[in-house]
């Protein structure tokens, strides 16, 4: 079970290569906010960048609020996601501790499911797939 | 997704109402510089000052930007506060994908705000908002004051003026999320003659992208150009910096108003000495993953009890030789010190230091007395420079308020135009030669970006006016088309001809990628004949004698050779604006 990890976010040059590919590769997007991991600067430019994105919680707050079971506990933290089960209630997005789920104008759910699309397209390896402990 | 038509948001600061219009001609103008082009020619008056509240200010992108890597940067278009004629800037940061995902292709902004105001947009808002306290606010605290109170951080752009563009300087710049600009021909005045503080544009829409894998896998194809080859690593290794000790070494730099070309104390400004010593870590244009953007740190001992301060300044070659060479000062951190001043005032870098470069040399001949600039001016002075760009930006009194309107309008007043170095608008830091002279002094942005002419100077190329004129309007023909993308002018190697058509058809622009070769021609034409529409005459232009003083590693300026190159591009151009 893989987790993603934005390990090395000092090297971060708020370039958006990153959620971008999220957005077109695994939302078929273009867009900085609909996807699974978006990049902020932390304070405006001067300080740096941070990224938003799933902390691969077990168990998982969000799974837990989902009352579809459109987002499902993933083995080892985190979650899967079934777009089709969702009726955009936001209760996900509401229930995660460090904002990692984005909504988009209509309500649908952006989170990371740990697929490691982002991985390639950083320029500075900020970001790791890493097998997870134990 | 290339669509038939442009959508323009159209914002009335008098009347505070907006528009959203679906305005034709994707095929024929592109986008960015054409469509920028087009914008103003439709909605400027050029019988009316460039101030006049009905005169426009365009934000404009290109059908690309954001669905390729490096298709990153705005074009701002409005009439110029330095010759009251059309004028066109670019900058990145974040405001083109900003525009992108706030659903327009073009932002064209009317009227004159009553009070201070801070425009801010997004897919879902147009909203006016009352901004008195901003004003006298300098460009860095306007920012950090704006990120506190608009939502969206990290998603979109925040364009601000500081308090040069709010005293309608002809140098004043507008500052993108602090540090990019559109820094030419001053903008910041425009923003500050229409009461408008602040444009911020957030990005919180998205766009639809082909069906299929073949524009995800153009794109990785591009993106693999970029960052597994060396293409671009003059950019993100010592960036544009490096230019310093190359052009030092063939005595192509302006030392101290462009009386030298060349100084030992280079060594204390190389883009090596910068990195070395000054470079804090690299920052990048969204949707670039180059990360040319160099920003520098210095601190300051303010407090003999170890008290110190830092500051973060973003560098490059022009600001370097704006506030380094040409100003005389041969420490980084020095020309660093000064570049955050400029910065805080919201003046263009290149402007105000080639401005206060003629005013150093006018006050040390006497054109000027020191009643007059209020303050001593000296080469290598940095303390009196600090002080010098607050004066400029803030047109302290009738000398500095006079500079404000550039270089050659001092001059015109005070004297010394002869060594005003001032090809259009205040120098690009290329002293290469003829074809840069003429190239920057006529050329449609009076820009070192019009054309690589500042490169044939030093390709060795023969005195051959065909040639160079040749040279001059088929590589601007090659530059319109990234411009009018708009494409960052670095990538200009990786996004051949052949690479755009396959961008353009793999998002449904078939037609676009079919007739690149005659909208380059034609969007050519058309930025010239909205610059004629205000009055430009390409005939009088003249290159101050100072650079026919100028020694090169070619050896003196060749006076017969470039009244002859200026004579045939300004016939050239002429016959562009239809004028012949």
């Amino acid at each position: 079970m893989k987790h993603l990890v934005a390990s090395r976010m000092e090297r971060c040059i708020g370039c958006h290569s990153c959620s971008l590919a999220c957005a077109r590769l695994v939302h078929k997007c273009l867009s900085w906010e609909n996807a699974g991991i978006r990049i902020l600067s932390s304070g405006g430019l001067s300080t740096g960048f941070t990224a938003k994105l799933c902390l691969v919680c077990d168990p998982a707050p969000c799974a837990a609020a989902c009352p579809t079971g459109s987002l499902k506990q993933r083995k080892g933290g985190g979650v899967t996601q079934n777009k089709k089960l969702c009726i955009q209630c936001g209760k996900c997005a509401a229930a995660c501790p460090v904002d990692a789920i984005a909504q988009d104008r209509q309500g649908n759910p952006y989170v990371c499911i740990h697929c490691g699309s982002c991985v390639e397209f950083c320029p500075h390896d900020c970001l790791e797939l890493r097998e997870a402990e134990g | 997704m290339i669509t038939e038509n442009f959508r323009i948001l159209e914002v009335n600061l008098t009347t505070g109402r907006s528009a959203i219009r679906n305005v034709p001609g994707v095929e024929t103008v592109l986008g960015g510089s054409g469509l920028a082009a087009k914008l103003h020619m439709e909605y400027s008056r050029p019988g009316l000052a460039w101030d006049d509240p009905s005169q426009p200010l365009v934000f404009a992108i290109g059908p690309l930007t954001g669905f390729f890597p490096l298709m990153s940067k705005t074009v701002c278009a409005f009439t110029s506060p330095l010759h009251g004629q059309y004028a066109e800037s670019h900058a990145g940061a974040r405001s083109a994908l900003a525009l992108r995902f706030a659903g327009i292709d073009a932002l064209v902004i009317i009227g004159k705000a009553e009070r201070p105001t801070v425009l801010h947009l997004g897919a879902n808002v147009i909203e006016f908002m009352e901004a008195g306290y901003l004003w006298g606010k300098d460009a860095l605290t306007t920012g950090k004051l704006l990120r506190r109170i608009l939502k969206g951080s990290g998603h979109r752009t925040i364009m601000r003026i500081g308090p040069a563009g709010e005293n309608k300087s002809a140098m004043a710049c507008i500052n993108v999320d602090t540090y990019r600009h559109f820094g030419r021909l001053g903008g910041g005045g425009v923003m500050g003659a229409k009461n408008l503080k602040a444009i911020a544009v957030e990005g919180n829409g998205s766009c639809e992208l082909p069906q299929g894998k073949e524009y995800s896998a153009l794109f990785a194809d591009i993106f693999r150009k970029l960052t597994d080859t060396d293409m671009m690593r003059k950019y993100h290794n010592l960036g544009t910096a490096s230019n310093l000790e190359a052009l030092n070494e063939l005595k192509a730099l302006p030392w101290r108003n462009l009386q030298a070309t060349s100084d030992p104390g280079i060594v204390g400004i190389t883009g090596e000495r910068f990195a070395d010593d000054t470079l804090l870590r690299n920052a990048a244009c969204s949707g670039c993953p180059v990360g040319c953007i160099h920003i520098g740190f210095v601190r300051e001992k303010f407090h003999k009890d170890n008290q110190y301060l830092y500051r973060q300044v973003g560098y490059d070659y022009e600001p370097i030789f704006a506030t380094g060479s040409m100003l005389g000062l041969t420490h980084a951190p020095d020309v660093l010190t000064v570049m955050d001043e400029v910065e805080k005032a919201g003046l263009d870098v290149m402007s105000g230091g080639v401005a206060l470069a003629w005013a150093t040399e006018a006050l040390e001949k006497g054109v000027v007395t020191r009643e007059q600039t209020g303050i001593d001016l000296r080469f290598g002075d940095a303390q009196g420079y600090m002080r010098a760009v607050h004066m400029l930006g803030g047109a302290v009194n009738d000398f500095w308020r006079t500079l404000a309107g550039g270089t050659m309008a001092a001059a015109a007043r005070y004297g010394g135009g002869d060594f005003a170095c001032v090809l259009g608008q205040e120098m690009a830091g290329y002293a290469t030669g003829e074809v840069f002279y003429v190239a920057q002094g006529l050329g449609l942005r009076h820009s070192h970006l019009d054309t690589g002419a500042y490169t044939y100077d030093q390709s060795k190329a023969p005195k051959d006016v065909d040639k160079a004129l040749a040279f001059l309007l088929e590589d601007e023909r090659e530059r319109v088309i990234l411009t009018s993308m708009v494409s960052c002018l670095f990538a200009r190697k990786v996004y051949d001809p052949e690479t755009l058509r396959q961008c353009l058809t793999v998002l449904g622009g078939q037609a676009l990628a079919d007739g690149l070769d005659q909208a380059a021609a034609r969007i050519q034409k058309l930025r010239w004949q909205a610059r004629a529409a205000g009055g430009y005459d390409p005939m009088n232009v003249r290159i101050p004698k100072r650079f026919l003083e100028v020694e090169t590693w070619k050896g003196r300026t060749d006076p017969q050779y470039l009244e002859e190159l200026r004579l045939a591009y300004a016939g050239a151009i002429r016959e562009m604006c239809g004028q012949d």
